[in-house]
């Protein structure tokens, strides 16, 4: 490696300095001159009628600047809160939209529905008198959970979507399907649910609304993943502003897991209420109003059923999956059951023919949508729970019947029978690494002297491969979404050689301003410390997708590549001149440009500065300057794919699960940087490991009150539920269609972990005959479902 | 959290002078009262610190047990010598109290005084036969938790101090809520000489003694003993973690560990 900070280097985070000092700049942290503060007041009925709204007193109170509801907003013609993907039923209908305003105008719909604004002077006063707001309700019949949506005779949460049905969704070849089963040796069957989580980033959702009377511009600060698409959004569909008269900033922003990729009502709220008040206004929202108003995650219930030949060959697979879109429609939920969680269902295995139903419904609960992972989690989970399931049925070893059924490398590329073409994989090698990592062979001794100890040991494997870098534009089109998935990136060289970079890309956590650099600091064999990246603020970058989906370095990478591909052909074209040389005879090495056969060469910083002090110049044939930009559309997604395994031990007393090991084997193709992969993968499996374990969001069936709406009974993962990570990768298969041969690392973690574990645990209770048990295995369930096993045992 | 006048008095007597303002509330460590203000649960009009006031402070040795003054902070009793050597069990149950940032502002009298059901120390103060010194006179620990936060104090009326005696053995062993890590079961165990005592917190409205627990332990010290020994899940708590019966059971398996640890 030339440059010690360059590719494949474990350079410490760049921003971490200011993070772990308390220098960080989150949109709370932004005061202006003259700023207000709002407040909402939200529904506390998941479903009511609004009769009237009172706010006489509260507009009275001290320091109220104004209180706001529905019926200003639609006076003001503010549009409903779009979304981003449009899915077509099995009979060619398109999904019903119903409207979701900002600020409810005639019904709410669910706890944390906002229904009025208040802004004041400070946030005490607005809280103040948001207490005195008083909303007349008629309280409606609530449907508290996707299987009551679709009950015979559920309350309707939109009077235009009959049953409660959003869309009735399929994917894959039935008739193929149907005739696999019927020619089957073996099924393996299996009923579970994916149970709702709450994303829970470290900093709330906070928004920043600025109107600048002598220009007519808007600003917004948010907390976003992705400030051009939230501008795109609000400006063009909710508040009618064009793009040149709004700035949409994301400033440092404290973890998103998908929950800030979504434009929230909020920031229409905000943004629209700074030129009604002729103020700055802010709202932050504490983490109660955080529980109940971000976008959830998951909260799938499915049926799946696995056909065999004799020998353990997987011949189809067939879902029918109930997801719960919550009460509105999200920015991008329709396609989080569907086309990032169906087409993922193959899973590393060769299963010739799926098919999948999926049936999204409304219900009185907060939204859901992509939350890390974002539908592949819940693909995983299934097929590898399912995979176990078959295991027991075949009487096979469990890595045995994974190994059977892989996709082989060979295969590659490979087109599964749900949509996706797989560029690389070695799904075997990934296996053949985890095992000695575990002491495979060794496991039976192990839950033998578990046994003697009193303790029940299990072990659990996961395989995942999921689809990153959501891509090329013209296919997801065609899936129904509306946006662009590009990356753009401009690199600007300053006269002196130092590199800004813009990117479209958004760190809120993943390191980005350190592996960008690492990508120009190797590519113009220049110090790190000369490469500022810049992210975040529609006014300074191209309008760029944002970050999720682990699709910033796949993608915004690839954009970065080619933007300075294009900086280095025009470099060589200023070599060629400044060396009087022929451009074909021009070489280029790690930022130096030299004359083939001679030692006559520059360096880049020489370039751009003759680049900019053009005295000799070629202004014939070039413009002066250095600064390229680049926009970057894949042409297919990535792969990342791995192997997880987890080895637990339970104490049958308490219903007590400890890890005791975890190992995980990754294909992330080529790694940027090895430390930050390694903290992507220990987060990831931290937040799989909370779902299997901890993580439970509640609503009362009947109230839809949202019963986990506190640390005290929303039970998060801490640094002493998990064990110290045993994390391995290989860069055997680089990404084919990427100039980095990168695949992404952010979700992996997560996709693979809760499968792993859940197989560990049903391992670990095999002798009780449990073949399934449903995510989280908290204590009293698995305490439970021994008690419940043994007298059966016994009377064995 | 609404607007109150905060006070900190540097004299018991200015404390219970204090607390007469209607609606006036005692801060101790503030772990509980401080999230419920934030939340604006409760509006009280003054907020009286005890902080500054000497009395309630400080560790003795007093009749062979402990004398602990009501503002002494979960970490103070923790890490303790004098606790360690007279009741170590009692610096172990400190130690365990919710986590760090916990440990370094509660304080044992504000937990006595909230009475919170999944609170630890009300099961150290009935199994160590403590008694509550108040401004006002002495409760025996027996009688001092009389419900869900609720106790015997008055209105107004301030805990000075808490007196543990000094037991054989004893040991505490509870089980967390994932989640909040309160106890939904602990169970501290006491022997002195021929008695037992067995106080379980976490699992009901307020603590309580199991005496068939401590009647089979008085005649047989040994996890054992409890073999087929449960309490009735009917009463207990019942929550999206822990059922009563889920509760009944995790009390027999939470003594017999507190029997072991206790030796």
């Amino acid at each position: 490696m030339a440059n010690p900070n360059g590719i494949g280097a474990s350079v410490r985070r760049r921003e971490d300095q200011r993070f772990l000092t308390g220098r960080g700049n989150y949109t709370d942290d932004f005061k202006r001159p003259n700023m207000t503060h709002a407040v909402h007041v939200r529904s506390p009925y998941a479903h009511a009628r609004i009769l009237g709204i009172d706010f006489a007193d509260a507009a009275a109170m001290p320091g109220v600047v104004a209180v706001l509801t529905g019926a200003d907003m639609e006076a003001d013609k503010v549009g409903s809160l779009p979304c981003g993907w449009q899915i077509h039923s099995k009979d060619g209908s398109p999904m019903k939209e119903p409207p979701h305003h900002p600020l409810a105008r005639d019904r709410v719909r669910y706890v944390g529905d906002a229904v009025a604004v208040v802004i004041a002077e400070t946030r005490e006063q607005a809280r103040d008198a948001a207490e005195m707001v008083v909303v007349d309700y008629e309280e409606l019949p609530a449907v508290g959970s996707s299987t009551r949506a679709i009950a015979g005779g559920a309350p309707l949460v939109h009077d235009d979507a009959p049953d409660n049905v959003c869309y009735d969704w399929h994917l894959g070849d039935k008739a193929a399907v149907d005739t696999a089963f019927a020619n089957a040796a073996h099924v393996a069957k299996i009923d579970l649910v994916n149970q709702r989580l709450v994303p829970n980033a470290m900093e709330p959702r906070a928004a920043m609304g600025e109107y600048d009377q002598s220009s007519g511009e808007y600003t917004l600060t948010t907390t976003s993943q992705n400030p051009h698409v939230t501008r795109l959004l609000m400006g063009a569909f909710v508040l009618g502003i064009p793009e040149h008269k709004l700035r949409v900033v994301a400033p440092d922003v404290g973890g998103g897991f998908g929950s800030k990729i979504f434009h929230y009502g909020e920031e229409a709220v905000v943004t629209w209420a700074a030129r009604k008040v002729g103020r700055p206004v802010k709202w932050t929202a504490d983490r109660s109003e955080s529980f109940l108003t971000d976008a959830h995650g998951r909260d799938h219930v499915s049926h799946a059923e696995l056909a065999m030949d004799a020998d353990g060959n997987f011949l189809a697979l067939r879902v029918s999956t109930l997801a719960n879109l919550g009460a509105y429609l999200s920015t991008f939920a329709p396609s989080i059951p569907t086309y990032l969680y169906a087409t993922l269902l193959a899973g590393q295995y060769k299963t010739p023919a799926i098919y999948a139903e999926v049936k999204a419904v409304f219900t009185n609960t907060a939204p859901v949508d992509a939350y890390r992972g974002a539908g592949r989690p819940e693909a995983c989970y299934l097929i590898e729970r399912i995979v176990d399931v078959a295991a027991g049925v075949m009487g096979m070893d469990k890595t045995e019947i994974r190994r059977r059924n892989f996709v082989p490398k060979e295969a590659m590329p490979y087109q599964t029978p749900v949509a996706l073409q797989y560029d690389t994989g070695d799904f075997a090698k990934n296996l053949d690494i985890a095992l000695p990592l575990v002491d495979y062979p060794g496991f039976q001794q192990r839950r033998a002297e578990s046994k003697a100890r009193g303790k029940l040991r299990g072990i659990g494997f996961a395989t995942y491969i999921e689809a990153c870098g959501i891509a090329p534009s013209n296919v997801a089109g065609a899936l129904g979404a509306r946006a662009g998935l590009y990356e753009c990136a401009e690199v600007r060289f300053h006269p002196t050689g130092s590199v800004t970079v813009f990117t479209g890309a958004h760190s809120h956590g993943q390191g980005h301003e350190t592996t960008f650099a690492q990508i120009v600091a190797e590519r113009f064999g220049i110090p790190i410390e000369n490469v500022e990246i810049v992210h975040g603020d529609t006014n300074k970058i191209p309008f760029g997708m944002g970050t999720y989906g682990s699709r910033s370095l796949a993608v915004g990478g690839s954009a970065l590549v080619k933007a300075m591909d294009k900086v280095e052909r025009k470099a060589k074209k200023i070599a060629a001149h400044m060396l009087e040389a022929a451009e074909t005879d021009i070489e280029v090495k790690d930022g130096r440009f030299t004359v083939a056969g001679t030692d006559k060469s520059l360096g880049i910083g020489d370039i751009a500065l003759q680049a900019y002090v053009p005295h000799n110049f070629p202004l014939d044939e070039l413009e002066p300057g250095l600064d390229e930009q680049a926009f970057y559309d894949p042409k297919n997604f990535t792969y990342p794919n791995g192997c997880h395994v987890c080895e637990l031990e339970i104490d049958p007393d308490t219903g007590v699960t400890t890890i005791v090991s975890f190992a995980a084997v990754d294909d992330f193709g080529n790694v940027i940087n090895p430390l930050i992969v390694e903290g992507q993968v220990h987060g990831g499996l931290v937040q799989g490991i909370g779902q299997a374990l901890y993580e439970n969001c509640v609503y009362d069936e009947d109230s839809g009150q949202l019963v986990t709406g506190s640390y005290m009974d929303y039970c998060m993962p801490r640094a002493d539920d998990v064990p110290s990570f045993t994390v391995r990768y290989h860069e055997d298969q680089p990404c084919t269609h990427n100039p980095l041969g990168v695949k992404g690392c952010g979700e992996a973690g997560t996709i693979g972990a809760a499968a792993a574990v859940m197989n560990a645990v049903v391992d670990a209770l095999s002798d009780y005959g449990v073949t399934h048990m449903d995510m989280p295995a908290t204590p009293e369930k698995v305490w439970r479902t021994i008690r419940d096993a043994a007298p059966a045992m016994a009377a064995e | 959290m609404y607007a109150f006048t905060y006070q900190r008095p540097t004299s018991l007597a200015d404390a219970a002078a204090a607390i007469q303002a209607e609606e006036a509330k005692l801060l101790g460590g503030g772990q509980t009262l401080l999230p419920t203000l934030k939340q604006r649960l409760a509006r009280p009009t003054d907020l009286i610190d005890l902080g500054a006031i000497p009395e309630l402070k400080g560790i003795r040795e007093a009749d062979g047990g402990l004398e602990i003054g009501a503002f002494t902070r979960h970490a103070e009793v923790a890490h303790s010598d004098l606790v360690k050597r007279v009741i170590p069990a009692l610096a172990s149950l400190a130690e365990g109290i919710g986590d760090r940032q916990v440990r370094n502002m509660g304080t044992m009298g504000g937990s006595i005084a909230n009475a919170d059901p999944s609170a630890d120390y009300p099961s150290a103060a009935v199994a160590l036969k403590a008694s509550v010194t108040t401004d006002r006179r002495t409760i025996a620990g027996d009688d001092f938790f009389t419900g869900m936060f609720e106790t015997a104090l008055e209105p107004g009326e301030i805990v000075k101090s808490v007196r543990f005696s000094r037991p054989d053995k004893a040991a505490y062993a509870k089980f967390r809520n994932p989640a909040s890590r309160y106890a939904i079961v602990g169970v501290f165990v006491a022997k002195f000489g021929a008695e037992v005592r067995v106080a379980v917190t976490g699992a009901a409205g307020s603590v309580f003694r199991a005496t068939a627990f401590e009647t089979a332990l008085a005649a047989d010290f040994r996890a054992e003993a409890l073999n087929g020994l449960s309490v009735e899940a009917d009463g207990l708590n019942a929550d999206i973690h822990a059922s009563a019966d889920y509760r009944a059971h995790l009390v027999t398996v939470m003594a017999k560990r507190a029997v072991e640890a206790a030796g």
